[in-house]
C-alpha cells in the first residue's frame, strides 16, 4: 500500500512472484505500476501492508536486498556526462565490487548489450534505444537475482523495442526473474509467463497473458466502423455469436469465437459497415472489459 | 542478431560481497570520478580568480590603503592590507565554493542528471549518498583552500606557518555553508532559489563580513549583526590564525559556532534527502 498525503497511489494489491519467472505490471499510466516498483526496489517504504522480497522486510533489510536487485528505472538515471564505461564502472564500485572484477564483467556486459564500440562515448551521444540498453546493462553488473524493469520500451523506436525484447528473452532463457511493468499490450504478450492488471492502484486481473484473454474475452474480435443509425438492433440480431459488445469512440467491437461467422452475418443482416476487422483478441481488450476504458488514455 | 554467451555467469548469488569500503565511501567515489572526468571547468575558480583577486584587492587597492593609513596601522591588526585581506579573500572564495558546489550539483543529483537516484538502487542508503557528497565537497573545499594559500604565500602574504590551519577551519566555513545548502537544495523545486541566496544572502555576507575591511568600520547595530553571521567568524578565525595566534578564546567560539552549523546542516540534510529521495 503506498499513500501520498490523502492520495492512494496502490491500494491493497497481492501478488507473489516465483524465481525464475517473467512478472508483468500492466496498466495505463497512473495505475500504480512505478509506485510499486519503488516499493519493490526498496526505494520507497510502504505505507501498509506485508511486503518481502527475497524473503526479507525492505524496511529492515533494504540496503542487503538492493545488493540482489537490478533496477532499470523508467528515466535511466544515467550520467550523461560520462562515458559508457564509467557509468557501468561507478555502478559496479556502487556495489563496493574490485575494480578488476568490474573491468572483466563490463566486456561482457557491453558485448551483451551491443555498445562494444561505444564503450568510451560519454551517454550525451547516445541513442534512446542505446542508453536503454546501458541502462539494463549497468543493472546487471552485480548479477541480480531479480531484475525490475520500468517500462523498458517506452519511447523506443519499434526495432530499438525489438532489440530490448530480444536482450530480455535471453536474460529469461538465464534464468534471471524478470519483474516489468509496461502500458503496451503487445510487450506484454511477448514477455511475460504471468501478469496482474492494475488500475488505479488495485489489481483487477490476474494470469497468464492466454488465461486473462480466455477467461475476460472471447477468442475473436470483429471492429466494425458503421454509419450511425446502422448500430441499433444489430446487436439483438447477431444472437449467440457475440459474447460482448463494445463502443471504442465511432468503433464497434463485437467479441465471438468465430470472426468470420460474425462478420458474415453483420452483412447478412444488410449492413454495410465503413471498414471491417477481425482479429484475434489481445491484452487490450481484456484491459477494455475489466475497466471500461483504454491502456493509451 | 548474435547471442553473447552470459553462461560465465553473470546471475546469481556469486557476486563477491566481501565488503571492505564504508558505504559513503562508495558513494564520494562518484564525484570524485565526475570530477577528473569535468575538472576544467572549476580551473578558473580554483586557480585564476584567487590570483586576481590577490592581485587587485591585495596589491592594487593595498598599496593604496598602505600609503593612508601606513603599512602596519594598527586598524588592520598592525599588518599590511595585503596580508590582512588574504584571510578574508580565502574565506569567501571557501563560502562561494561551499554554496555553489551544495546547489546545482544537489539539485541535478536529484533532478536532472538523477545521479542520486542511481544511488539509491544500490546498496548506498540515503545517509552514505548525502555524507558521500559532503565528504566530496569537503575534499574539493580543502583542495581549493590549499592551492589559495599556497598561492598567497607566492604574494608574500602568509606570515605564520599557523596559516597552514587556515587551510583547515577555511573548509569547515565552506561546509558551514555547504551542508545547510544541501538539506535546503533537496527541497526545492527548481534553480531559481539559488540566484535568489546568492543576491539577498551571499553577496552582502560576501562584501559586509569583516573580508575587506575590519567591521568596526561599520555603524554599532550593523556590526552587532555582522558579528552573527557565519563568515565573520570564519573570516575572524583565520584572521587570527594568520597573525599566529592559535589557543585564544575567541578561536575556540568561532570554531564551535562553525562546527554547529555545519553539524545542524548534516542533521536537517539527513532529513530532507530522506523526504526527497525514499518517497
Amino acid at each position: 500500500m503506498k499513500r501520498f498525503g490523502e492520495f492512494e497511489a496502490v491500494g491493497g494489491i497481492d501478488f507473489t512472484i516465483s524465481r525464475g519467472e517473467v512478472f508483468g505490471f500492466l496498466g495505463p499510466n497512473g495505475a500504480g505500476k512505478t509506485s510499486t516498483m519503488r516499493m519493490i526496489a526498496c526505494m520507497s517504504p510502504r505505507s501498509g501492508g506485508v511486503l518481502r522480497v527475497t524473503g526479507r522486510d525492505p524496511e529492515t533489510d533494504g540496503s542487503e536486498i538492493r545488493r540482489t536487485i537490478g533496477l532499470v528505472p523508467q528515466d535511466d538515471a544515467l550520467d550523461s556526462e560520462l562515458s559508457v564505461l564509467d557509468n557501468l564502472h561507478i555502478y559496479g564500485r556502487y556495489f563496493d565490487l574490485p575494480r578488476k572484477e568490474i573491468r572483466k564483467r563490463a566486456q561482457v556486459l557491453l558485448e551483451f548489450a551491443q555498445l562494444g564500440e561505444r564503450a568510451n562515448t560519454k551517454v550525451d551521444e547516445l541513442s534512446g534505444g542505446m542508453r536503454r540498453r546501458l541502462t539494463i546493462a549497468r543493472a546487471l553488473i552485480s548479477r541480480p537475482q531479480l531484475m525490475i524493469l520500468d517500462e523498458p520500451t517506452t519511447g523506443l523506436d519499434p526495432q530499438a523495442r525489438h532489440l530490448v525484447w530480444d536482450r530480455l528473452h535471453q536474460l529469461q532463457s538465464e534464468g534471471v526473474t524478470l519483474i516489468i511493468t509496461t502500458h503496451y499490450m503487445d510487450e506484454a504478450e511477448q514477455l511475460c509467463d504471468r501478469l496482474v492488471v492494475m488500475d488505479q492502484g488495485l489489481i483487477v486481473a490476474s494470469g497468464t497473458p492466454r488465461e486473462l484473454i480466455d477467461s475476460i474475452v472471447s477468442k475473436e474480435a470483429v471492429e466494425l466502423r458503421l454509419d450511425p443509425g446502422d448500430a441499433t438492433g444489430l446487436v439483438e440480431g447477431l444472437g449467440t455469436l457475440v459474447d460482448r459488445v463494445e463502443m471504442l469512440g465511432d468503433r464497434l467491437c463485437l467479441y465471438g469465437k468465430d470472426g468470420d461467422a460474425i462478420l458474415e452475418r453483420v452483412l447478412g443482416l444488410g449492413i454495410h459497415p465503413i471498414s471491417s476487422f477481425v482479429r484475434r483478441a489481445g491484452l487490450e481488450d481484456v484491459f477494455l472489459a475489466l475497466t471500461g476504458k483504454s491502456l493509451n488514455d | 542478431m548474435t547471442d553473447v554467451a552470459l553462461s560465465e555467469g553473470l546471475f546469481g548469488l556469486d557476486s563477491p560481497s566481501a565488503r571492505s569500503h564504508p558505504r559513503w565511501m562508495l558513494a564520494f567515489s562518484f564525484w570524485l570520478l565526475l570530477y577528473r572526468r569535468t575538472w576544467r571547468g572549476s580551473i578558473l575558480s580554483t586557480f585564476v580568480y584567487p590570483t586576481l583577486y590577490l592581485a587587485s584587492m591585495g596589491i592594487g587597492l593595498g598599496g593604496l590603503v598602505n600609503r593612508h593609513v601606513g603599512t602596519h596601522a594598527l586598524s588592520l591588526g598592525g599588518v599590511s592590507y595585503l596580508r590582512f585581506v588574504t584571510p578574508g579573500i580565502l574565506v569567501a572564495s571557501a563560502m562561494q565554493i561551499g554554496i555553489n558546489e551544495a546547489s546545482w550539483p544537489v539539485m541535478s543529483a536529484i533532478r536532472w542528471q538523477r545521479s542520486y537516484l542511481a544511488q539509491c538502487a544500490t546498496p548506498l542508503r540515503v545517509i552514505d549518498v548525502f555524507i558521500g557528497h559532503l565528504a566530496w565537497i569537503a575534499l574539493r573545499l580543502l583542495f581549493a583552500c590549499a592551492i589559495f594559500v599556497g598561492i598567497s604565500a607566492g604574494f608574500g602574504a602568509v606570515q605564520s606557518p599557523l596559516s597552514l590551519l587556515e587551510i583547515v577551519a577555511a573548509t569547515l566555513l565552506g561546509l558551514a555553508f555547504a551542508t545547510p545548502m544541501a538539506a535546503l537544495a533537496a527541497l526545492l523545486r527548481g534553480d531559481e532559489a539559488f540566484s535568489t541566496i546568492n543576491r539577498l544572502l551571499i553577496v552582502p555576507l560576501f562584501l559586509f563580513s569583516g573580508t575587506f575591511f575590519p567591521i568596526a568600520q561599520l555603524p554599532g547595530q550593523i556590526q552587532f549583526v555582522a558579528e552573527l553571521t557565519p563568515l565573520y567568524h570564519g573570516v575572524a578565525l583565520c584572521r587570527s590564525l594568520a597573525g599566529g595566534h592559535l589557543l585564544v578564546w575567541s578561536n575556540l567560539v568561532h570554531l564551535a559556532y562553525l562546527l554547529v552549523l555545519s553539524i545542524l546542516g548534516v542533521v536537517i540534510g539527513r532529513r530532507t534527502y530522506s523526504r526527497r529521495l525514499e518517497r
